[in-house]
């Protein structure tokens, strides 16, 4: 038998590998999401119309959606900025501010969702302070957007980061020499380099917001109409044994998902590349 | 040449500014000042405040007094499962990332695209469905439940769910970042060595298993971190039954839902300090990624 990827022309042995690694990901991937689609359409297309459409489920498709998108847009501001500064400025400490800009893609959420809760929940300083001027941060709006930043922090910066550095520096060189102001300069020189990078993160940033579940569920609050994001109304809903409409939201948000999928990947193709994963 | 003088372009004029060194990589300081502090404040207030509050309120309560409550027969269990989740995912992801990143880049064959873009899918959907869609699949009432309850297996609420889970979310990042190695790579070094008489097995572990070594290694601490901290797959497929199917992240919730704060930051503390250490790790592997990619591109660049 031949090691597998030896050659182009695969010989027996390493067509048995390839079928176990086909299988493999095609029974933990394609089999149990056919099954969420099927169990969705099963009773016809009035009744998950029905399912997706209930005030409960709407809403919280929909606070999942418009937070999503902040977080997206946010994200792609704060997130081009973070990789510029660490990109180009001396910052005291910075190999130590790089580091926890990935930090989020190894801490639990469940435990960011901790970190949210105390400094800023109703008990503590701030969040006694912020309820003072008549704003709760956790259990309400604001700390959903809070955690989502949280945990979709290192997308836009890890993505446009290595980008930035593949810019050739003579090129900036010559829009000063030609007088550009330095704005002009990120505009023309830069800009047109990252966007790819950074329309992907942020659709990554995106697509994760809209799944994101450990933090949510200690910072939210839960309240239906209110604070209840999808992913949270699906988990309710299984717990409440109706695993129908769980199933319905559930493939709402998983053709949602490939969409965005999709058009991330296109982006990430025109950058040429990587970097941008969860 | 008095010709070309009297050409106004070439003239040194007033709209031209007079080029200083510095002025091509230093912006001006207040810019600097600005964009540093807002990106510092903006880290702050999403990531480095909450992250302190995190351990000074641990230090309130006192470390040894977190941790202590960890030294209990849940919290242990809740451990042990969360460890041997970590290996198993060690070991699937490290053979299936190696494996599956050369059969994706390296074969052809049909339906290979779709089974890569499967591959990608568990980073883009909510765990909470991942759960969901086994729990219908192999669940109480589920499409496969018939034929596992006629061979007497269980799975949902069993350990056992709690590694599909873990298997299913943390398929991508191994497998993801070999293949961007050797889809870069190509395959000249396979066929120099081929040429000059290696077999193919010596090829196999001298060559392409050393090339992808690094970012297999990154690739399935990713993943190990991830299944550390996996919360909504393991609670809607293992129950979070205390003393069975509690992992770390499920016993923290509970704790906080019984109100028993201080296990529950004491066990965050545990779990952040060891995705720290694995971020260290990762961030080293990524510094030498990096080197051996510049020492393999860097040459064949300039005779380009």
């Amino acid at each position: 038998m031949k090691p597998v990827g030896f050659a182009l022309l695969p010989g027996p042995g390493e067509l048995w590998v390839r079928r176990g690694i086909v299988s493999y990901i095609g029974l933990l991937v394609l089999v149990p999401f056919s099954v969420l689609v099927f169990v969705a359409f099963q009773d016809g297309l009035g009744a998950f119309w029905e399912r997706i459409t209930s005030d409960v489920a709407l809403s919280a498709v929909g606070l999942t959606l418009w937070t999503g998108l902040l977080v997206g847009v946010l994200n792609a501001f704060f997130g081009t900025l973070t990789a510029w500064v660490l990109f180009r400025y001396p910052l005291p400490l910075k190999p130590l501010v790089s580091a926890v800009v990935d930090l989020p893609l190894s801490i639990p959420t469940l435990v960011a969702g901790v970190m949210l809760s105390i400094l800023y929940g109703p008990a503590s300083l701030l969040g006694q302070k912020f309820s003072a001027l008549g704003i709760d941060i956790i259990f309400a709006k604001p700390g959903i957007i809070l955690a989502l930043l949280l945990v979709t922090l290192p997308f836009v910066v890890r993505a446009v980061e290595p980008v930035l550095e593949e810019v050739d520096p003579a090129e900036e060189e010559a829009a000063v020499v030609l007088g550009a102001s330095p704005w002009r300069a990120f505009r023309t020189v830069y800009f047109p380099a990252i966007y790819p990078a950074v329309i992907s993160g942020s659709l990554r940033s995106l697509g994760r917001a809209m799944g994101e579940f450990g933090s949510i569920v200690i910072v939210a609050g839960n309240i239906p109409q209110e604070t209840l994001t999808a992913p949270v109304y699906i988990f309710g809903e299984i717990e409440s044994g109706h695993p129908a409409t769980a199933a319905s939201v559930g493939s709402l948000l998983l053709f949602i998902a490939l969409a965005l999928h999709g058009i991330a990947r296109i982006a990430e193709k025109r950058v040429g590349g990587r970097h941008a994963q969860a | 040449m008095h010709k070309l003088e009297a050409l106004p372009a070439l003239r040194p004029s007033a709209s031209v500014r007079p080029l200083k060194d510095d002025k091509l990589r230093a912006p001006s300081p207040l810019t600097r000042i600005v964009l540093s502090g807002l990106v510092l404040g903006y880290l702050g207030l999403v990531l480095l405040g909450p992250l302190s509050a995190l351990l000074v309120e641990i230090a309130e309560i006192g470390f040894g007094v977190a941790l202590s409550k960890l030294v209990d027969t849940t919290a242990l269990l809740a451990l042990k499962n969360s460890i041997l989740l970590l290996l198993i995912t060690m070991v699937v992801n490290g053979v299936v990332g190696a494996l599956g990143g050369i059969v994706l880049v390296r074969h052809r064959f049909p339906g290979r695209a779709l089974v890569s873009a499967l591959c990608d899918l568990p980073l883009a959907v909510s765990p909470v469905m991942i759960g969901l869609s086994f729990l219908l699949l192999i669940g109480k009432g589920g499409v496969l439940s018939p034929l596992l309850e006629a061979i007497n297996i269980k799975l949902v609420f069993t350990f056992w769910g709690l590694v599909l889970g873990t298997l299913f979310v943390t398929l991508p990042y191994s497998i993801r970042e070999v293949s961007y190695v050797l889809e870069e790579l190509g395959t000249d070094e396979e066929e120099a060595a081929t040429t000059l008489g290696a077999s193919p097995w010596q090829t196999f572990w001298k060559v392409t298993l050393p090339n992808i070594r690094i970012a297999l290694g990154y690739g399935v601490l990713m993943a190990m971190a991830r299944s550390l901290g996996e919360f909504g797959a393991v609670l809607v497929l293992g129950g979070s039954i205390s003393g069975q199917t509690q992992t770390a992240t499920t016993f923290i919730h509970d704790s906080i839902e019984e109100r028993n704060l201080d296990a529950a930051y004491g066990m965050s503390l545990l779990l952040a300090v060891f995705s720290s250490g694995l971020l260290f790790i990762l961030e080293r592997l990524k510094k030498r990624q990096a080197k051996t990619q510049k020492r393999a591109h860097g040459p064949s660049k300039q005779t380009a």
